[in-house]
């Protein structure tokens, strides 16, 4: 090992770019000298400095969007060598290589790595995924959650909205409206406080419209892509069962 | 909402009543294994003898069907098949359970045209259904395209039921998910070899001679 670490190593990107929202994508090769422990986001500063391609020509820097890097916000998340993942967390030599990197097409892209990932945010409105506690007077501590409980909800409060479960649902696509796997575990979170249970059937009526959980198809790509280990394909059969439920409660009167 | 509960529907249809019509019809064949051909025709004759046995048919087996199916058709078309970026088993069930689905809605069409249809238009009998299957399924490519057929239906039958209970909420953690693709694993392999056993036993010569009586029929008529 010591010998091929030594030697001069290169390594070979090619990116899928695209300069404008409606323009066609094209890819585009970059060779960067290695290394030692270089992540896919430090590749893209390196090309950020010294934008010139594997041709060796003066290219336009490629974009892309990046926070917390540490897996934690979720905004760096790409297509690395055809699975959704974070680009802080792709290390180089965990990869294969040539690095192939493209933007999560089932989100808009922006502009080359850049996405608007909108519709995630706007799917955490339409199930209300909050609780609601403000009052025109002090309500007062609100009830307890039991330890056991918590544990497990706080699992699906890592949730950091990257988009990696709707890349990789076939059933998120421009043929459907299906919300995705992320906003439905969010409701479960939080149908499951002791506070926001009393919103609960907001959050299903939210979930029984259009575009809702029946969107869900069981392929359970979701819960093996998430990068945070979220229980999804739990979260949705027990949203199965809440709507269930509340569907004949609601034709009841119960 | 109207997708909800039109998914829902299309859900709860898929088991009852097309679930259970789909075990009544595999052990009406199955009579034809243990009874031989007369086993078969009282079976046959068994069925069409139940009360009201139009509206069972049309309540029970072609408006479920019908729904069943064109839905089915449009959640084949808006599904986006991803195997080649996770080569997955739940992905490829997933897969197989749109393709398969539209392999038995056009299986199941042509099956109604060679018997209810023309039972409907006169030109078979109930009992000699026997006689039509026997025609059938001694020609190699019809056998094997009945056999790509019912493969398809038993597929699409057993792994619809272990979605079904995920999507009724019955099955709800990963432990009880395993266990029902267990045993819906089991279902298949219980329900293809009984369909494929019966296919196999039309080929007997026993079921000929009811053939045989039915042409001559025909040719009388």
């Amino acid at each position: 090992m010591a010998e091929t670490a030594a030697a001069p190593k290169n390594v070979k990107f090619i990116i899928t770019r695209q300069d404008e929202p409606e323009t066609s994508p094209y890819t585009e090769e970059f060779e960067l000298a290695y290394r030692p422990g270089m992540n896919v986001i430090s590749a893209l500063m390196e090309i950020q400095r010294n934008p010139v391609n594997a041709k060796g020509d003066n290219t336009v820097p490629v974009c892309w969007e990046s926070n917390c890097l540490e897996e934690v916000c979720g905004a760096c998340s790409m297509v690395i060598n055809g699975k959704p993942r974070q680009a802080c967390a792709a290390l180089i030599d965990n990869l294969e290589q040539p690095v192939r990197i493209e933007p999560m097409k089932t989100f808009p892209v922006v502009r080359d790595l850049v996405i608007d990932r909108s519709r995630m945010f706007n799917a955490l409105k339409r199930v209300k995924a909050w609780i609601p506690i403000d009052g025109t007077y002090d309500l007062g501590p609100g009830p307890r959650m039991p330890e056991k409980k918590r544990q497990w909800a706080y699992e699906l409060s890592k949730c950091m909205t990257c988009g990696v479960c709707l890349e990789a649902c076939p059933n998120v696509n421009e043929k459907t409206d299906f919300i995705g796997p992320a906003a439905i575990s969010q409701v479960r979170l939080f149908n499951a406080h002791p506070t926001g249970e009393m919103n609960a059937e907001e959050r299903l009526d939210a979930l029984m419209e259009d575009g809702g959980i029946d969107g869900c198809g069981n392929s359970q790509n979701c819960v093996r892509a998430c990068p945070k280990g979220i229980p999804l394909t739990t979260s949705i059969a027990e949203i199965n069962k809440q709507t269930t439920k509340h569907m004949f409660k609601r034709w009841l009167g119960v | 909402m109207r997708g909800f509960y039109s998914r829902k529907i299309h859900s709860l249809l898929g088991v009852i009543p097309l679930g259970a019509f789909f075990l009544e019809h595999m052990l009406t064949n199955f009579a034809a294994v243990e009874g031989g051909a007369s086993g078969f025709t009282d079976s046959v004759l068994w069925l069409n003898s139940l009360p009201l046995v139009f509206f069972l048919e049309l309540f029970g087996i072609w408006l479920p069907l019908l729904y069943h199916g064109v839905y089915g058709l449009y959640i084949a078309y808006q599904s986006k098949p991803n195997l080649n970026r996770y080569n997955l088993e739940r992905n490829w069930r997933y897969t197989l359970q749109r393709i398969t689905g539209v392999v038995t809605f056009i299986f199941i069409v042509w099956h109604l045209w060679d018997t209810r249809v023309q039972v409907a238009l006169g030109k078979v009998e109930h009992d000699q259904l026997g006689g039509v299957m026997h025609n059938i399924v001694t020609q190699p490519l019809l056998m094997t395209l009945y056999i790509v057929g019912i493969v398809a239906a038993c597929f699409h039958f057993s792994n619809g039921l272990w979605s079904f209970l995920i999507s009724w909420g019955i099955t709800v953690g990963p432990r009880s998910q395993r266990v029902s693709s267990v045993l819906c694993l089991g279902i298949f392999v219980i329900v293809t070899f009984m369909f494929v056993l019966s296919l196999v036993t039309f080929r007997n010569d026993e079921f000929q001679t009811a053939a045989v009586a039915m042409q001559s029929l025909r040719s009388f008529i």
